[in-house]
């Protein structure tokens, strides 16, 4: 029987029905960090309660950690004590932990898979919702809460609702200038942010297959921006390549043998979907958000919406958008003045990203009164960023270039905005105080648009800032 | 432990407008720099409720009427965004008891179910029924039947969506899973033998 990916790694993962009728499923890779897990370790004391499998839990250090500072401890006395709660509950309960030291420290979305620990066929949580990310690898990855993460690291185990599986195709070739992050904010706004709840989603198609693992994840990443919990891509031989030769990434003879059951895990030729969604690429141009929440997105070429011109049940909330953007109905967005641009996040901080705004970025500058940052997603990427003269090209132009962090993506470090700063940022989110002050604005873009936004100190189409040809798009 | 069986919940109502209350909103970041959730519920809704220097805005919850609210009402999508428990844990350390939304951000739902906090749905036209009523008298009194899901006020009742499961375990004192996922060890041994990269 042809079956879809998620419903095979559910049935493996499944260890038996629950009195309420949820499944208690198994997670075979659990990732913790220090933001979501320190409550769940005091629950375990208090409940005298052990870690169940400590091998199969991966610890780092990203929310919190100041990124211009290299030394413990740092000026902010919080960060240290919740970096040392987790350095002590690790050491305690026997746990791996990438700590700033190991040279392996970073955003856990962009370690887990830079280490290989990241693998198709697999279930992966952590107290953190862009966990999605992981599912460009072919793995069931989604975000719990801190409770969960007791019972995970209790049992190895959670209490779960199966979801309805979406496929969603994008068939056709993008435009110059037009990048993962386009696809997945065009995604978003085309089902909405609500329109994914109940699902887990498929993304496949000619663009998926052609998308390195990079880019797939920068797709993943954002899933639950569109409401749904987890979202994936099938592995094939660009997710092989990517893995093969990673720390944990098998070795010798497994390899073959889990190569062999990863290609077998992939959703079968004509298998059944609770829904299917048709986007062609050639329709998607750069994406960028006007409002307070990353469905109010529109290509760079259009005007922000007018509530006058909106069906009423939407005029409330765009109206209170407009409120807190400070945007004019009706107008264009480019234009929009710039204060700080961030390229960074789980969603933007990879190798990729850096290298390819480089290209472009050699021999600009950022405009006077921007303040640009640019955040690598971990110290792996941070050295060859390095190596690779990545990371003077960014400080050539203006950018202050940072450690590893979450950084400015949700400000729960130093990196902040001041006041209704606006943020041209390739992050994840741009809600309502989102990047640390309440009434900063946040717009989202791909990292060649926050460059662009940066050299021009207005929100602007990368695609004549960096002389790129337009082929199609909006 | 046994845990309280949730099968009623009864009291006053406030109302918070708006559709996709991220979970940001409901408690910003900066308060999550913290090694415990204690003390979270004065920070529900902070930069909605508070100005920069620490005055008071207008907001349902700030007003006296609505202090002892035990039931919350709002739009859709109520709560999406980051998977961080200490949002749900901030309404109940507020003293809500139930939320009644036309959605739930998914995360959201199953970390407030791990509280015994229910989450219920309803249709905008009932919240905002309801919300009026709330507006012409802040002491209506709100009973909801978690057994039958049904919300009743003065003479009027509606049915609310409460998935069977859910329901099944706040009504049966189980919505605190871990004892039950214990029980399951002999099997996850199991399925965990079976599967390779799990034994490396």
């Amino acid at each position: 029987m042809s079956e879809n990916l998620y419903n095979k790694v559910w049935e493996a993962h499944a260890v038996r029905r629950l009195a309420n009728g949820q499944t208690q499923l198994l997670i075979g890779t659990h990732l913790i960090h220090e933001v979501t897990s320190p409550q769940a370790f005091s629950m375990l004391r208090e409940l005298g309660v052990p870690v169940r499998y400590p091998g199969r839990t991966f610890a780092t250090v990203d929310h919190i950690v100041p990124t211009d500072e290299s030394e413990e401890p740092y000026s902010d006395k919080l960060a240290d004590e919740m970096i040392k709660a987790l350095r002590v509950n690790c050491d305690e309960f026997g746990i791996t932990f990438f700590d700033l030291k190991s040279g392996k420290q970073g955003i856990v979305h962009i370690i887990g898979p830079e280490l290989g620990i990241t693998q198709p066929a697999t279930t992966i949580a952590c107290g953190d919702s862009h966990t999605s990310t992981h599912g460009a690898f072919g793995a069931i990855a989604f975000g719990i809460g801190t409770t969960e993460v007791r019972d995970l690291l209790a049992t190895q185990t959670i209490a779960m609702d199966k979801h309805k599986v979406r496929r969603i195709n994008v068939d056709g070739e993008l435009s110059p200038g037009v990048y993962a992050k386009d696809v997945i904010l065009h995604i978003i706004r085309v089902l909405g942010v609500k329109g994914g709840l109940g699902y887990a989603y498929e993304y496949g198609g000619e663009v998926f297959d052609r998308f390195t693992m990079d880019e797939r994840m920068t797709v993943c990443n954002m899933t639950i921006e569109g409401g749904a919990r987890c979202g994936y891509i099938n592995p094939d031989d660009t997710t092989f390549r990517y893995l093969k030769g990673r720390p944990y990434s098998p070795k010798g003879p497994a390899w073959e043998e889990a190569v062999e059951n990863w290609r077998s895990i992939a959703s079968d030729p004509g298998c059944a979907y609770d829904d299917v969604v048709n986007i062609r690429a050639e329709d998607i141009a750069p994406t960028v958000t006007w409002g307070i929440n990353p469905g109010q997105a529109l290509f760079i070429d259009e005007n922000i919406p007018d509530p006058e011109n909106c069906p009423e049940e939407q005029r409330a909330s765009i109206e209170e958008a407009l409120a807190h953007m400070k945007l004019e109905p009706g107008s264009p967005i480019r234009g929009t003045h710039v204060d700080v641009a961030f390229i960074g996040s789980c969603t933007n901080a990879r190798l990729s990203d850096f290298k390819e705004v480089a290209q472009y970025l050699e021999g600009r500058r950022v405009a006077d009164n921007v303040k640009a940052i640019a955040v690598p997603g971990s110290q792996g990427v941070g050295v060859l960023a390095e190596e690779l003269g990545i990371a003077q090209v960014f400080r050539d132009a203006g950018f202050e270039w940072r450690n590893a962090g979450c950084s400015m993506c949700l400000a729960m470090n130093p990196d902040k905005l001041v006041g209704d700063q606006l943020c041209a940022s390739s992050s994840n989110r741009n809600f309502k105080g989102r990047q640390g002050s309440p009434t900063g604005r946040t717009v989202l873009m791909s990292p060649l648009m926050v460059a662009a936004a940066a050299v021009t100190g207005e929100i602007s189409d990368a695609r004549e800032v960096f002389d790129l040809q337009i082929t199609a798009g909006a | 432990m046994p845990l309280e069986k949730v099968t009623r919940v009864a009291g006053k109502g406030v109302y918070v407008p708006g559709d996709d209350i991220d979970t940001d909103r409901i408690i910003p970041a900066r308060y999550l720099r913290c090694i415990t959730f204690e003390g979270l519920g004065e920070f529900l809704f902070y930069d909605e409720r508070k100005h920069e220097d620490g005055t008071d805005k207008s907001h349902p919850l700030n007003d006296s009427r609505h202090r002892d609210a035990v039931i919350f009402l709002s739009g859709e999508n109520f709560g999406c965004g980051s998977s961080r428990e200490h949002a749900p844990q901030s309404i109940y350390r507020w003293g809500i008891r139930a939320v009644i939304a036309e959605s739930f951000g998914e995360i959201f739902f199953g970390n407030s179910t791990k509280l015994g906090m229910p989450c219920l749905t309803a249709s905008a036209g009932e919240i905002n029924k309801l919300a009026a009523e709330i507006k012409k008298n802040p002491e209506l009194q709100i009973e909801i039947d978690i057994i039958s899901a049904v919300v009743s006020y003065g003479d009027y009742t509606f049915q609310a969506g409460f998935p069977d499961g859910v329901r099944h375990s706040l009504v049966e004192g189980r919505w605190d899973p871990l004892a039950e996922l214990l029980e399951g060890a002999k099997e996850v041994k199991q399925v965990a033998a079976s599967l390779s990269y799990f034994n490396t």
